[in-house]
């Protein structure tokens, strides 16, 4: 490696750097200073000190929770079908998972709410219902990522000689699937998972539209009326999203693409 | 003959044997097909279908018509704008950034961590964005109080700042607020995206450019340059497909104060503001077609890309 030192290599980096880290850094600083002529954490506890914040945060990480079983159940069997018996409808299955690039999330939910919202489904009258309705916005707007973290960790194993060998010892197709396929999963669905997981607990529009009691709307509630309270809440909310994503790069080593979706 | 017959029957054989075996094999894939039928494919398509339809129900183009009046176009155009400002913006600091971190002989830990910093921000948005650059941004953040402080006396003893944003006309609350907060996702997407095509320049072929007597500008503009540039458009189309389908930033950013096309679906849906539910389908339809051709074009590139640069 060269080691002569290049004056716009060191321009751009920095610049990047700069970009990156003075929002972060403002943030932080405009959430310590809630106490005037102090640096405090009062704005912080005022967020953890608000019930409806911590209502909101357990809504969300319910959701997410679903969510994230809801699309491990639906995408694992699929994807592991697909790659043993049918690798023909492979472009289809990918062009279909990559969708919700193409239709952005404020025209998912304007189409959920037109098609569910009226007779014969009324999905939007009960709680419950619109609850269902979520979690398959949730599932299909983190579907890319999801079938691409399972596509990627299941092109990497053997899926048809693991399989072979499995029944060749006498073990059906559930046991194939829980003993042999997810074990060798277990760094595919975890980075699916923990994307899945931040999506929904940051997303907005399709709580905000089906008006669900989560994080999202929350946070434009609070953005609208304080001031060092949305500072506070931007923070933790990057935290948690830096964790998920952290964990995911320590363990499949930045190999999974990240893009962007619902915002 | 018999062993003719013989082998045509074995291949028969198993082929009898297909059909049903295909079947059952694609009952597999059915909860998945079914579930995305449900809740993307048919809310989609009754949407679109809504488009090309009047309030009775009846076939009808006047929405599409619908799209090209004014208000419409004004809300097109503007996305258009933010977009297309923030894809350049994003895109030229991305390449640059990513030049510097590939053949700029930056050190492996700035590489590596400036690749990590690029994967997380490239994720971010929504309302903690939002948040984000109030406070750093707005009229009393963290950056507008350091760039108003570089202040000095002028002549008749008054005190000028000239570097102060909102003095010269700067809002965060603008289309170009918009778009500097656009950047900070879109820059870090564009370094995601370029920097393996920038690595799989060959050190061969600027070898060989050197070997002819190529300056380093002859090397870029004639073989550098020309190899990368459909990657580049492909990475640029990512970007402005990424800030045209963006809703929830300018939302919390704006409180839809600036009209985007995607604020205007979301006021279409809370309460009818176009005043006529086929037309907001429509709108949406039309959303859904630039994206589409952008996503498209963006794999046609990223494809003649790969094959170029896999080699």
């Amino acid at each position: 490696m060269k080691t002569r030192f290049n004056p716009w290599t060191w321009l751009w980096v920095t610049v990047a750097t700069l970009f990156f880290f003075m929002p972060l850094w403002g943030t932080f600083d405009f959430s310590l200073r809630m106490k005037r002529g102090a640096i405090t954490f009062l704005a912080y506890e005022k967020v953890f000190a608000d019930p409806k914040f911590l209502q909101s945060f357990r809504y969300s990480a319910t959701m997410g929770l679903i969510t994230v079983i809801v699309s491990i159940i639906l995408f694992v069997p699929t994807t592991y079908w697909i790659h043993l018996k049918l690798p023909r409808l492979r472009p289809l299955v990918e062009l279909l998972t990559l969708l919700p690039f193409i239709i952005p999330v404020i025209v998912l939910v304007f189409g959920l709410i037109r098609t569910f919202s009226r007779p014969p489904f009324r999905m939007t009258q009960t709680a419950f219902t619109t609850d269902i309705l979520i979690t398959a916005g949730y599932v299909i707007l983190s579907m890319p990522f999801m079938f691409r973290a399972v596509d990627v960790g299941m092109r990497a194993i053997d899926v048809r000689t693991l399989t072979e060998a499995a029944q060749s010892l006498g073990a059906g197709w559930l046991r194939v699937l829980l003993s042999v396929i997810l074990p060798n999963l277990r760094v595919a669905i975890l980075s699916g998972s923990l994307i899945t997981f931040a999506t929904v607990v940051g997303e907005l529009i399709l709580a905000d539209f089906l008006v669900r009691p989560a994080l999202g709307p929350y946070m434009v509630v609070v953005g609208g009326g304080k001031a060092y309270e949305p500072a506070a809440l931007g923070i933790l909310s990057f935290a948690l999203t830096w964790i998920c994503l952290g964990i995911i790069q320590l363990v499949s080593r930045g190999d999974v693409r990240l893009q962007p979706i619902g915002r | 003959m018999a062993e003719i017959a013989d082998v045509r029957l074995s291949r028969l054989r198993p082929r009898a044997g297909f059909a049903l075996v295909s079947v059952w094999n694609y009952l597999g894939v059915l909860p998945f097909f079914a579930f995305i039928i449900a809740f993307l494919i048919f809310p989609a398509t009754n949407l679109f279908a809504g488009a090309f339809q009047d309030a009775k129900g009846n076939f009808t183009l006047v929405n599409i018509q619908g799209l090209f009046s004014p208000y419409i176009l004004k809300a097109y155009r503007t996305s258009l704008e933010v977009s297309l400002i923030t894809s350049v913006s994003g895109g030229v600091l991305g390449f640059f950034v990513a030049y510097a971190i590939t053949l700029g002989a930056a050190p492996r830990w700035v590489r590596s961590g400036l690749l990590t910093f690029s994967g997380l921000a490239a994720n971010f948005g929504g309302v903690p964005l939002a948040f984000a650059f109030i406070a750093t941004m707005g009229r009393t953040g963290f950056v507008t109080a350091i760039l108003k402080s570089i202040c000095y006396s002028a002549a008749d003893a008054s005190k000028v700042c000239p570097l102060d944003p909102y003095e010269a006309g700067f809002s965060l609350y603008s289309t170009v607020g918009l778009a500097v907060t656009y950047t900070y996702f879109q820059f870090p997407l564009m370094v995601l995206v370029i920097t393996p095509a920038i690595e799989g320049l060959k050190r061969e072929w600027r070898e060989a450019a050197e070997n002819l007597g190529a300056s380093a500008w002859q090397y870029w503009w004639h073989i550098g340059f020309p190899i990368l540039l459909p990657s580049i458009l492909g990475a640029t189309l990512l970007l402005f497909g990424s800030a045209f389908g963006a809703y929830a930033t300018a939302q919390a950013l704006t409180g839809g104060s600036i009209l985007l096309v995607t604020i205007v679906i979301g006021q279409q849906i809370r309460g009818d503001v176009l005043g006529d539910t086929n037309l907001g389908y429509a709108l949406a339809l039309g959303m859904v077609v630039v994206m589409a051709v952008c996503i498209a074009l963006y794999t046609l590139l990223d494809r003649r890309t790969s094959r170029w640069l896999r080699r």
